[in-house]
């Protein structure tokens, strides 16, 4: 008969992603005049964040994770969640040795 | 009656499989660069003046200028994958290779960016390098190491892509089974993620 079934829809339109691709542009604009602003602390915070948003569209639509199945979402969810586990853990770790 | 219409066009078979055996992979390059996302940020909170001090040595605009080359570039790999799954291969093969020609054209700017700093004296084992603080020091070892690695790992994806160019020629990506092409897409899509984690944290802390 047809397709094989994980093949049907496993693309996005070519619209959503030149959509996606002027946001991810917009953001790296956004990003740079952030930085230029001196804003202490949240430099850091905003770039990251920005950075966050950025690495989400990609995730989503252009590494097809919205269609996957859920299993997916839940395997790289559960990765990037023990990536900031790790991080979190380490960097209170260091910010106690640089207070001393 | 699935399993019937499967073997019947394909014996062994299953995408979905494939998809996830690529993300396992992608996971492991997910520790590698954490690894030394991690070295960077506390060399970072232990260096904060002089971090901030040694990337004013980078330059915004062509950062900025390879960020949009390395966005742009995973745009064209996601649209050779819907041009594929559209049974549009000669559209599909254009995408790809404009694909490996942005992924070289940032290649040739690292190139240039990389020559810069090492004409101003700074690379490993310089009298220059070796003078500076030890916080500059650590910056310009992780800028060459992590940047380094990203684009080996460019050089490795536009060889992907260039196998997979061939391999659209040659049928053996249809627009029936074209898992490799989405698992090299994958694969161009973490670098381009990694690029934009790190391009803010070593060019726009000045």
């Amino acid at each position: 008969m047809d397709k094989h079934h994980s093949n049907i829809e496993h693309a996005h339109g070519y619209s959503i992603y030149v959509f996606v691709w002027m946001a991810l542009l917009i953001l790296t604009g956004v990003t740079v005049t952030v930085a230029g602003i001196n804003l202490g602390a949240l430099t850091i915070a905003a770039a990251l964040l920005i950075a966050s948003i950025k690495s989400y569209l990609v995730l989503t639509i252009f590494m097809h994770l919205r269609l996957e199945m859920k299993a997916f979402r839940v395997f790289v969810s559960v990765a990037i969640l023990f990536i900031i586990i790790s991080f979190f853990l380490l960097f209170s770790d260091y910010s106690f040795l640089g207070a001393r | 009656m699935i399993s019937q219409d499967n073997t019947a066009v394909h014996a062994h078979r299953d995408d979905i499989g494939s998809r996830m055996g690529m993300w396992l992979f992608l996971f492991t390059e997910l520790l590698l660069f954490g690894g030394l996302f991690f070295l960077y940020s506390v060399y970072r909170f232990l260096h904060q003046a002089d971090f901030h001090v040694a990337a004013k040595e980078l330059d915004i605009i062509i950062g900025t200028f390879n960020t949009a080359i390395l966005l742009t570039s995973s745009l064209t790999m996601a649209m050779s994958i819907t041009a594929m799954s559209r049974d549009n291969k000669k559209l599909s093969i254009s995408l790809q290779v404009v694909t490996i020609l942005l992924g070289i054209s940032f290649l040739i700017n690292k190139y240039f960016e990389w020559m810069t700093h090492i004409n101003h004296g700074i690379y490993p084992g310089s009298n220059d390098y070796l003078s500076m603080d030890s916080g500059r020091r650590l910056f310009f070892a992780l800028y060459y190491v992590m940047t380094g690695l990203h684009a080996l790992h460019v050089i490795v994806g536009t060889v992907l892509i260039g196998i997979m160019t061939r391999f659209t020629v040659k049928n053996v990506i249809t627009h029936d089974s074209y898992v490799k092409l989405e698992a090299a897409g994958l694969y161009w899509h973490l670098v381009d993620i990694i690029w934009i984690f790190l391009f803010p944290l070593f060019y726009l802390i000045t």
